[in-house]
């Protein structure tokens, strides 16, 4: 998996003009076009999110700003139904009732009081960029805030599962044993579980919200990352220059996290954005089925549940928005995905 | 053979202890109190208290965890709560419809799939080969949720060439009527990560010595693809086939919802919305011992296909 390594770790220090696995992968993915333009687009992404997250962009996206299911602006706005209400404006003539309106002394009161509060109306947009949703809110607002839930859960989600099984695979496959036959056990308990099932029973038990969903895909997620690490481990546990860290007396956690990791590191990189692309989109399922994050917030998800009921009524473009975002931020991520392992790992260029 | 069995039977035992002990503590732990669930929103703290002591509630942890062992083996969880239906029978009524919408999938998923994978395989780098890797990359872009969503709305609804959702008692009118657009669309899923995969399976075949030595001989193309690449490459396909087959019982939980189909998935689905305890544990439990069950199955089945394969 990784015979570029131990040369390139063995050549550090001793020939200072040789290139180190970071710079050559570097140098490997500066020539990958598609690698390059996807990267690009998950940085603008980035960017998105961060703006996002700091309140620049999106921030209202709850206020109601247009009409209901405003229609995308390029469509036009909606022909009014029926010419306005069904109901006929009254043609006699008015009729005064305070003789025996028992509330007819109250009104100039509460008028009165009525224009001590300032009220202010605000026009409803008919059309919008992207359309509107049903309470008539911002379906592009709301694609970017989702972006920011939707992707933030994804990559946290990596990043536990991604700590848990590094360190779960480390100790098994460097120390071996008792250890290592106790952490195989609980992989093999976790892996005999079908994963959506495992996922169902975590939810079950662990709350909604964002912080639930990251819960929930971190402690089902870890196994893989678990089952890698620990073959990695194993294996450079024995080579020499772990041997040679021994001999001059580094302790087993330096040896394991100063010497082994950075030499697997680039295993876990790529493992952990494949674990990213494939947390997004579970997050958005667990969304859709109410397993996901709390009404308040959107994401994806619970932009494509509000969808489907839309969608039989006409109004797709919130289905649309959903759905170019995700598959546009998911193709860049995972292409760029794909162009790392092949800089980090060139002899698995092209397969899969 | 015999010994070989013993001894992954035996191994089984630890794993199948794991499953149930997690599946206890992550309930007892992190589940809230089934008593409260169960009692409901008006119940008073004595008819709480009741129900408390009828699960067994004010035992010690020990003997908690007696008594679900003893359902485990016993195959006896006792009714939903829910629901009131005997969790065994739960199993029996909704794993047929599960089964007939996901075996289908399964075979037709791996039958597109093969000849796709193998051609673009053989011609890497061509341009057929290169959209067929863009295609598949953006069709995994975009969720689950939007085919069926969309699939559903087109086919079924504009078009209506589906029904849009239904199940019957006769499993041939099932087949023939409510699973084709369920099937057509878990397969349009399904297809593109199998393609890839298989690709791979394939690229990896005919880089092998064998196949060069098989051309030098001069045997045609096709015996070479068919006779000598396709074999080998079926041996980790048919692994992948054997990891994907638990999974068919499980069922696409996404499917069942969204074509009201009486399955198991739907079924766990609920029960987690409902916070009916039993349902999940029971299904839980019994899904990991059938995946082991067929892991082992596999296993044999690899040493009857292939003779070098060695049992350790």
């Amino acid at each position: 998996m990784s015979a570029v390594l131990p040369a390139a770790a063995a050549d550090e220090g001793a020939a200072p003009a040789s290139e180190g696995v970071w710079h050559a992968a570097w140098r490997r993915f500066r020539g990958d076009r598609v690698g390059l333009g996807s990267l690009l687009v998950v940085l603008a992404f980035v960017l998105l999110i961060a703006a996002a997250a700091l309140g620049l962009v999106a921030r209202d996206w709850q206020d109601e700003i247009a009409v209901p299911n405003a229609p995308p602006t390029l469509l036009g706005a909606r022909a009014p139904a029926g010419g306005g209400s069904g109901i006929e404006a009254p043609k006699g003539p008015n009729v005064d009732l305070s003789d025996i309106d028992p509330l007819a002394p109250r009104y100039r009161e509460w008028d009165e009081r009525a224009r001590q509060y300032q009220t202010q109306e605000r026009p409803k947009a008919a059309t919008l960029p992207f359309g509107g949703d049903r309470l008539g809110r911002d379906v592009l607002a709301k694609a970017i805030k989702g972006t920011e839930i939707s992707v933030f859960v994804g990559v946290a989600a990596a990043l536990c599962a991604t700590l848990i099984g590094t360190v779960l695979g480390a100790l098994a496959g460097f120390f071996g044993g008792r250890a290592g036959d106790l952490l195989e056990w609980v992989y093999n308990v976790f892996e005999s579980i079908p994963n959506i099932l495992l996922i169902f029973a975590f939810a079950a038990v662990v709350g909604r919200g964002v912080e639930g969903v990251v819960v929930i895909l971190a402690l089902t997620g870890w196994t893989g990352m678990y089952r890698q690490v620990r073959a990695e481990f194993m294996k450079h546990a024995s080579r020499e220059y772990v041997r040679s860290a021994e001999a001059i007396g580094a302790s087993a956690a330096s040896r394991m996290f100063r010497h082994i990791l950075p030499n697997v590191s680039h295993v876990i990189l790529v493992r952990m954005s494949l674990l990213a692309v494939g947390f997004i989109k579970a997050e958005v399922i667990l969304s859709y089925l109410g397993l996901g994050v709390r009404v308040d917030q959107v994401s994806w998800g619970t932009m494509l549940a509000e969808a489907q009921s839309e969608l039989i009524l006409g109004y797709w473009w919130q289905l649309v928005t959903a759905t170019l975002f995700m598959a546009v931020f998911v193709t860049a991520f995972s292409l760029a995905t794909d162009a790392l392992r092949d800089a980090l790992d060139p002899r698995l260029r092209g397969l899969e | 053979m015999a010994a070989y069995l013993i001894r992954r039977l035996w191994q089984m035992i630890p794993t199948l202890a794991g499953v149930v002990l997690l599946v206890f503590f992550l309930f007892k732990a992190f589940g809230g109190d089934p008593a409260e669930v169960l009692g409901g929103l008006n119940a008073s703290p004595e008819q709480v208290d009741a129900i408390r002591q009828q699960l067994g509630l004010n035992e010690p942890l020990w003997v908690q965890l007696w008594i679900f062992v003893k359902q485990v083996v016993t195959f006896d969880w006792g009714r939903s709560w829910a629901t009131n239906e005997a969790v065994s029978n739960l199993f029996a009524t909704r794993l047929p419809a599960t089964l007939t919408v996901m075996l289908p999938i399964l075979v037709l998923d791996t039958l597109l799939a093969l000849p796709v994978a193998m051609g673009v395989a053989y011609r890497r780098g061509s341009l057929s080969d290169r959209v067929v890797m863009v295609i598949t990359t953006v069709a995994l872009s975009i969720s689950f949720l939007v085919y069926i969503i969309v699939g559903q709305y087109l086919f079924a609804f504009q078009l209506g060439w589906f029904p849009v959702q239904g199940w019957s008692e006769s499993t041939a009118t099932n087949l023939l009527v409510y699973v084709p657009l369920p099937v057509l669309l878990a397969v349009m899923v399904g297809i593109a990560p199998q393609t890839r995969l298989y690709r791979s399976f394939f690229l990896d075949e005919l880089g092998q010595d064998y196949v060069r030595t098989a051309r030098a001989k001069g045997m045609t193309e096709g015996v070479v693809l068919f006779r000598h690449v396709l074999r080998n490459a079926l041996i980790p396909i048919l692994t992948n086939i054997g990891l994907q087959l638990p999974g068919i019982f499980v069922g696409s939980f996404l499917i069942e919802v969204f074509f009201s189909i009486p399955g198991l998935g739907r079924e766990v689905l609920l029960a987690v919305n409902r916070s009916d305890f039993p349902v999940i544990q029971a299904v839980t439990v019994y899904l990991a011992m059938l995946t082991m069950v067929i892991n082992l199955a596999t296993d044999l089945a690899f040493k009857l296909a292939d003779p070098r394969v060695v049992l350790k």
